[in-house]
């Protein structure tokens, strides 16, 4: 009765010494290891040490999401075969493109309206035109487990992508390069909680900040608190980017979403306002990095006219 | 532990992360995907002991806290991994691995897996998140971990056998 579970005890025990205890020194040392790498981490904030490693860790495995998100797409695409004929989903891509397009200027028009009338809003449209994208599709999502919005795209350094570049898409804005590889490159989303953007409502060009909350999925929401806190936003109104100096990281115009919920702070008297986003950010397949106009790339480039380059 | 079943080890953990990153947003939920990295430092666990799922959960948490996308306090997945495997591996040598305690060690990592790097995260206020997010975040990524358990499990569990059969504990 006895021999049986004495022998398999000790194959279980195998492993380790004595009763499977692993060596208390290894136990503090790989635990010293990892409050070391965080602290490290934590305390030299942007140009930590642990850049570089996360660098060439990109170097490594970017490569290899590339590949796997290219292996990957035809099979996801298999159940549109069975929604719809080839024709039927070029027309509705179609007139989802026109639809967007659509949307986005009817919402910008206040925008563009108050930016025509006042003088310096004419320099910013003239900035923005200087600007040209670069293509490029998402081929890996951070886990919402990590608790962070970030995705990799498959453009880098070598298509002319540096950090601190805007990313939108047909929708909007999404976000900001927070690092590149040379194939490869890092986008930090706006609705990630560690994501600040400077906000304008398009209809009263009032300024404010644009704070990510954090959650993907249906619940993808951005915080406004207005810098003037006398002004109440409107419902329904859009925010787009303010635009930062010499476009870097975000440039101007941008439509981010529109107010879905206005919120006063009894004790202050300030406004928060809540943003949907216009982005899908669920189901981001197709960006754009803003870049300088002629800019030296590995691929086509879109200018602002429309012209590949 | 030869430098080529080391080699081995590290493969499948970067299978896993490439899965887990570049495919699996396919079918996420609410941007939650299997932890398929877990489950493999869990497989190890439950085969090779504690000692070796240790030092794997450690390279394989470095691994998810450096490679892209990842923008969070690098070492709190490596942290969270030690811990699973620590607890992991103790579990397993009370028994024989039978479907039910492995199903239930994988429940219980997933959870602790999660919690901890939600709680490291608290702690270091990165990203400052609330209570409920966190909370509905590490429900379904246990229920995420617990239905792909079936499918990876058997397949991590097999391969850990084989690379080192002789200090595997024998079925």
């Amino acid at each position: 009765m006895r021999r049986p579970d004495l022998g398999r005890e000790r194959r279980w025990r195998s492993d380790s010494d004595g009763d499977g205890q692993p060596p208390r020194a290894l136990v503090v040392a790989l635990v010293l290891a990892c409050a070391t790498l965080m602290t490290l981490d934590h305390s030299t904030g942007e140009d930590s040490p642990v850049d570089g490693a996360r660098r060439a860790m990109g170097e490594v495995y970017g490569p290899v999401e590339v590949g796997a998100a290219g292996a990957v797409r035809p099979f996801v695409a298999i159940p549109e075969w069975f929604r719809s004929r080839g024709d039927m989903r070029d027309e509705i891509d179609e007139l989802e493109a026109e639809n967007a397009e659509l949307r986005s200027s009817v919402a910008t028009s206040g925008y563009d309206r108050n930016k025509l009338a006042e003088y310096d809003g004419l320099t910013a449209a003239a900035g923005t035109l200087g600007y040209a994208l670069v293509p490029a599709r998402v081929v890996g999502m951070g886990a919402s487990q990590s608790f962070s919005s970030t995705v990799t795209i498959d453009a880098g350094a070598s298509s002319g992508l540096r950090p601190d570049m805007t990313v939108v898409n047909n929708d909007g804005l999404v976000g900001r390069v927070l690092r590149v590889t040379r194939t490869t490159a890092t986008v930090l989303l706006v609705i990630d909680a560690d994501s600040v953007v400077g906000g304008r409502v398009g209809d009263s060009m009032e300024i404010g900040m644009l704070h990510g909350r954090g959650v993907l999925g249906d619940e993808g929401r951005l915080d406004l608190e207005l810098i003037d806190q006398s002004v109440v936003p409107a419902r329904g109104d859009t925010v787009v980017t303010w635009g930062s100096e010499s476009g870097a990281p975000y440039v101007s115009g941008v439509p981010v979403g529109s107010i879905s919920k206005v919120f006063a702070n009894v004790r202050d008297g300030s406004q928060r306002a809540v943003i949907d986003p216009f982005v899908d950010f669920g189901a981001l397949d197709l960006v754009g990095v803003v870049v300088p106009s002629g800019t030296e790339s590995d691929r086509a480039v879109i200018e602002a006219d429309g012209s590949l380059q | 532990m030869t430098p080529l079943r080391a080699l081995l080890a590290v493969l499948a953990v970067s299978a896993a992360l490439v899965l887990q990153v570049s495919v699996f947003p396919y079918v996420a939920w609410q941007g939650v995907v299997p932890n398929l990295v877990l489950l493999v430092v869990v497989g190890a666990a439950v085969v090779r002991g504690a000692q070796f799922a240790m030092v794997l959960g450690f390279a394989a948490g470095v691994l998810l806290d450096l490679a892209p996308p990842a923008d969070h306090v690098a070492g709190r997945w490596a942290l969270a991994f030690v811990v699973v495997g620590y607890v992991a591996g103790r579990v397993a040598q009370h028994g024989r691995p039978t479907a039910t305690t492995v199903l239930a060690t994988v429940a219980a990592s997933s959870f602790l897996g999660t919690s901890l790097f939600a709680l490291s995260g608290l702690v270091l206020r990165d990203p400052p998140l609330t209570i409920p997010d966190l909370l509905q975040v590490v429900v379904v990524s246990v229920v995420w971990d617990v239905v792909l358990t079936p499918f990876v499990l058997p397949l991590v569990m097999a391969m850990f056998h084989r690379i080192e059969p002789e200090r595997a504990a024998v079925q």
